[in-house]
């Protein structure tokens, strides 16, 4: 099987993760989305190890973890705030510039 | 036709079974998360995509991310999310109609474009490489190995990192910590407000619920001496629900006969 | 040239008056015009002290000028305020202040009834101070001041009751057409400093033998044009009759007596320029004689006393603009004219202003008659005054109208003869009008309206009348007299020249009074035989109701000048806000256009960010796709 192939699936699934990102509202899985892509991500950088033969891409993968853990953590928190404000998860409804 | 089933069976290594399987799958799911409406139906399917890479990190020569995949991942971040999606209302669904004029369309035109083009760049790009394996830098241990680089070469981004972890958890804390603006009543204060009310009905405290020699429960209202049920006995969230009994069933010199005929 | 520290006091009463009673407002009220008066009889006294001092000295000392401060000094441009008191000024100090008192006598009691009486005497107070001013002012600059306070004076007293807007609007009109002839005395100075350096009277005289005749013809025509705009004359003449809207007082004073002879002054005083400016001089001349006929003509169709008077006035100024304008043969009769039109224009004025106090304040003289009997002295005094301006011997007007008709002959050549024939039809004229004034106002029958109960008017208001009845009669004689106003102004002006005499005198006066006989017999055939109607006859020929119109000089101005402006500003006005406005608003436009459609991407909603962000990446896609081929 060709190795590109799981590069053809990550960057599908970065796609539909953008796509999400613009089209639903609700924060929680505007977020869960972000975290596909970072996913995604992951998958190349895992893939171009293997290609290339040696690890750093499977250490770069595990620097994103960490990063995206951290993103969710300070990013749940602000969505909880917003909550909490406007008794709404929309992104939508946090908008203050179009009125 | 026995041709094709000819290279499908020369080239079917377990890895492409496991690929062909699993991929779609995870595209099906990926793809779900968009289309559902509940969010926590879009974080099992978020959950499904996630176990589904990390297996396809173990099948590519990394366990130990797949590893930390799923214990990072689907334990912990999607707990997380399941977690504040129960805080903010487990049954929060959008609506799929689109409320910004022309955003969807043009979001699916850039991401087809963005997707199409981007297949067609690493198809370009790793045409006829064929890949090495990590077989010979996992030779010691995967984990051994990514533990050599990362107390070598990426000590100081693991040190950065370690920092940022602890930055971004103090920063969820002080997000989440919120002030009171009044100081907390304290019994003293209640009780002296309680006397400063408009009437003093409620001064000497709050009548109990009905307790009638046929029926002690708290959802039926006590009945004042001229035999009206006094509302204030009940708790204001049983109220709000409805949940109220009417206390005349279980009035004395009244014999409700039929309750007695169902025992 | 000697110098003296008294002369500011002459300008300094009055315009202290001025100050004091408009700054102690109504707490002034009560002896706010008996200061003014004094400070003006004051004044006039000291003139006269002046006038005494002058007497004693000899002819080549008699000037004398006081330099007050340093005014402007810019680079070589130095002009001090100084003030300069010779032969020529002491006639219009004595003129002014003398005529000024008197009127100030006679408004205390003209006045009497009007809240506003104190008002009205600082305003006199400060026309006076500006008017004098005006003729002491040693230097075209200092003049010009003068000449400014009395254009503003003038404005405040004919819009003194500015409550009726048809007043005020006559009072703008006034300053709005004197501003068109002021601005040829501005010209007139920046000419004079441009080509001479200087615009010093002394200075200039000096320096106007070595200055071309173009640049001195220029300066004289801006001077015409400012004498025409002071002293209503062509062209700039049509605010005289609406400046009638003042009270009658200021009719006299102003409007008759002094300022509107300030042109003549300027011309007079201009003598070195116009002398070497031949051109400018024939303007000077055309436009005496056309205004001198053109005031006539429209003075005979007037059925306003103070309008008929006021034309009137118009005309004789054309007569003293003629005279001055005929050279140095012609200044001093120009004075003269002045001097004598002052007396008897002002006593008929304030004869006017009496008849209105006694009917009142009806200006229609159609709503007159027999007022004779009723008001015996007002008669007189008026009576006296209309000899006068007849020129029927030995009232003043005789001697000083008929100098300026034989000096108009004696010119010379075809313009001689033009020129006397204009003025020998104009005494014609002015007698046929007059004559109707008098017809009309004093005798025949009354037409008064019922509520009319015409009286005397109060001693107050009599002697100032009768002081410029016997100026009226006497004037002429005394300045006449073996040529004493001609010799006492003969050191200012050049040598005369030779007569050359058209006519015999004899023969001129005898064709004069034949004239105004047969002016004043039209007059009396027309008006005191078949009797005069109360309501204007409408059905008269199209001469007399142009004449009515003032000869159309208002449809004149609208047509030629007023139209073309309102169009020309409607164009600008046009051109501001389509083409400039057009420009900055467009830029301010686009500006916002730009923003409003930018506006729509910042909508604030993070989903459409990310899209942004996401056509962002697939163009940096796309174009390594391109690149990476």
């Amino acid at each position: 099987m060709d190795v590109a192939n799981y590069l053809y699936l990550s960057a599908l699934l970065f796609t539909i993760g953008a796509v999400g990102v613009i089209v639903r509202r609700n924060a929680i899985v505007v977020f869960m989305c972000i975290e596909l892509m970072l996913n995604a991500a992951n998958l190349s950088f895992v893939t171009f190890s293997r290609i290339n033969g040696d690890l750093n891409g499977q250490v770069i993968a595990f620097f994103t973890m960490v990063v995206a853990a951290c993103e969710v953590v300070v990013g749940l928190a602000i969505i909880v705030m917003i909550y909490r404000s406007r008794r709404s998860a929309s992104v939508d409804d946090a908008s203050l510039l179009s009125r | 036709m026995s041709e094709l089933a000819m290279q499908v069976g020369q080239s079917a290594a377990p890895e492409a079974v496991l690929f062909w399987i699993l991929a779609p799958l995870t595209l099906i799911a990926a793809l779900g998360m968009l289309l559902v409406k509940k969010a926590v139906h879009s974080a099992i399917l978020m959950a499904f995509v996630m176990v589904a890479l990390a297996v396809f990190y173990i099948a590519q020569g990394a366990p130990f991310l797949g590893i930390v995949q799923i214990v990072v991942y689907t334990g912990a971040v999607m707990m997380l999310f399941l977690f504040i999606l129960m805080l903010v209302g487990v049954d929060s669904s959008d609506s799929l109609t689109e409320s910004i004029r022309g955003l969807r369309p043009i979001a699916i035109t850039a991401a087809v474009g963005f997707g199409g083009l981007m297949v067609s760049l690493l198809g370009r790009a790793t045409l006829g490489r064929g890949a090495v394996g990590v077989e010979a830098a996992n030779a010691d241990g995967n984990v051994e190995a990514i533990a050599q680089l990362l107390f070598s070469t990426f000590v100081w981004p693991f040190e950065a990192v370690s920092a940022l972890l602890i930055t971004a958890a103090l920063g969820a804390m002080v997000l989440a910590h919120h002030h009171r603006i009044q100081e907390r009543p304290t019994q003293r204060q209640l009780s002296i407000d309680r006397f400063r009310k408009d009437s003093l009905g409620a001064a000497a405290g709050l009548p109990a619920p009905g307790v009638f020699a046929r029926h002690n429960a708290v959802d039926v209202p006590a009945l004042l001496p001229d035999g009206s049920p006094a509302s204030a006995s009940i708790n204001a969230s049983l109220k709000a629900r409805g949940d109220l009994q009417n206390s005349s069933i279980f009035e004395l010199g009244t014999v409700d006969t039929s309750a007695s005929e169902e025992k | 040239m000697m110098t003296s520290t008294g002369l500011v006091y002459l300008i300094a009463l009055p315009l202290a008056g001025a100050a004091i009673l408009l700054l102690a407002g109504r707490r002034s009220d009560k002896w706010g015009h008996l200061l003014a008066t004094g400070l003006s009889a004051a004044s006039f006294f000291l003139g006269l002290y002046q006038l005494s001092l002058m007497l004693g000295r000899s002819s080549a000392q008699r000037p004398i000028g006081q330099k007050l401060f340093e005014w402007i000094s810019v680079g070589t441009f130095k002009i001090d305020a100084g003030l300069l008191l010779d032969q020529l000024s002491i006639c219009f100090v004595l003129l002014i202040t003398g005529v000024g008192t008197i009127i100030h006598i006679y408004s205390i009691a003209y006045m009497s009834h009007d809240l506003d009486r104190r008002r009205f005497f600082a305003f006199l107070n400060f026309f006076i101070a500006a008017m004098l001013l005006l003729v002491l002012g040693d230097s075209y600059l200092n003049l010009y001041v003068g000449w400014e306070g009395v254009g503003l004076a003038s404005y405040l007293l004919i819009g003194f009751w500015n409550q009726k807007p048809a007043y005020a609007t006559a009072s703008k009109k006034a300053f709005i057409m004197n501003r068109v002839g002021d601005m040829g005395l501005s010209f007139a100075v920046m000419i004079a400093f441009a080509t001479m350096g200087t615009v010093s009277f002394s200075g200039i005289k000096a320096a106007a033998e070595q200055t071309s005749t173009a640049a001195l013809t220029g300066i004289g025509i801006m001077l015409l044009i400012a004498a025409t705009g002071k002293s209503a004359q062509f062209p700039l003449q049509a605010w005289l009759g609406d400046a009638m809207a003042g009270p009658t007082p200021v009719s006299a004073l102003i409007h008759a007596a002094t300022m509107v002879t300030a042109g003549v002054y300027l011309i007079t005083r201009s003598n070195f320029i116009f002398d070497a400016a031949p051109t400018a001089q024939l303007l000077v001349v055309i436009v005496g004689a056309i205004t001198l006929l053109f005031g006539a003509l429209i003075g005979t169709a007037k059925d306003d006393i103070k309008k008929a008077l006021a034309a009137s006035t118009m005309s004789q100024i054309g007569y003293m603009i003629l005279a001055a304008g005929l050279g140095p043969v012609g200044y001093a009769f120009a004075i003269m004219h002045l001097l004598t039109h002052g007396f008897f224009k002002a006593g008929m004025f304030l004869g006017a202003g009496s008849v209105m106090h006694g009917m009142n304040d009806e200006v229609n003289m159609r709503k007159y008659g027999a007022l004779r009997k009723f008001m015996p002295i007002t008669f007189i005094t008026f009576g006296l005054g209309y000899l006068a301006i007849l020129g029927v011997p030995p009232f003043a007007g005789f001697y000083s109208k008929d100098m300026i008709i034989e000096t108009a002959f004696n010119a010379g050549g075809i313009k001689g003869i033009i020129l006397g024939s204009v003025t020998l039809l104009g005494a014609g004229i002015t007698a046929f009008y007059m004559t109707r004034v008098m017809i009309l106002t004093f005798t025949g029958t009354s037409r008064w309206d019922e509520k009319a109960h015409p009286h005397e008017s109060p001693w107050l208001m009599w002697l100032p009348m009768a002081i410029l009845a016997v100026g009226s009669v006497t004037s002429g004689y005394l300045l006449s007299n073996g040529d004493a106003l001609a010799h006492w102004l003969s050191p200012l002006f050049e040598s005369h020249e030779e007569h050359h005499e058209l006519l015999p005198p004899i023969v001129v006066s005898a064709l004069a009074l034949t004239l105004v006989a047969i002016g004043v017999a039209i007059a009396f055939l027309k008006y005191s035989r078949s009797g005069v109607d109360a309501v204007a006859p409408s059905d008269v020929s199209i001469l007399t109701t142009i004449a009515r119109q003032d000869l159309m000089q208002d449809r004149f101005n609208e047509v030629v000048f007023m139209r073309p402006g309102q169009v020309l500003t409607s164009a600008l006005v046009k051109t501001d806000e389509v083409i400039i406005d057009g420009a900055v608003h467009g830029v301010a436009r686009s500006a916002l256009g730009v923003g409003a459609s930018l506006r729509g991407l910042q909508n604030g909603f993070v989903r459409s960010y990310a899209a942004l962000i996401l056509i962002g990446a697939l163009a940096l896609i796309a174009a390594i796709w391109v690149v990476a081929q």
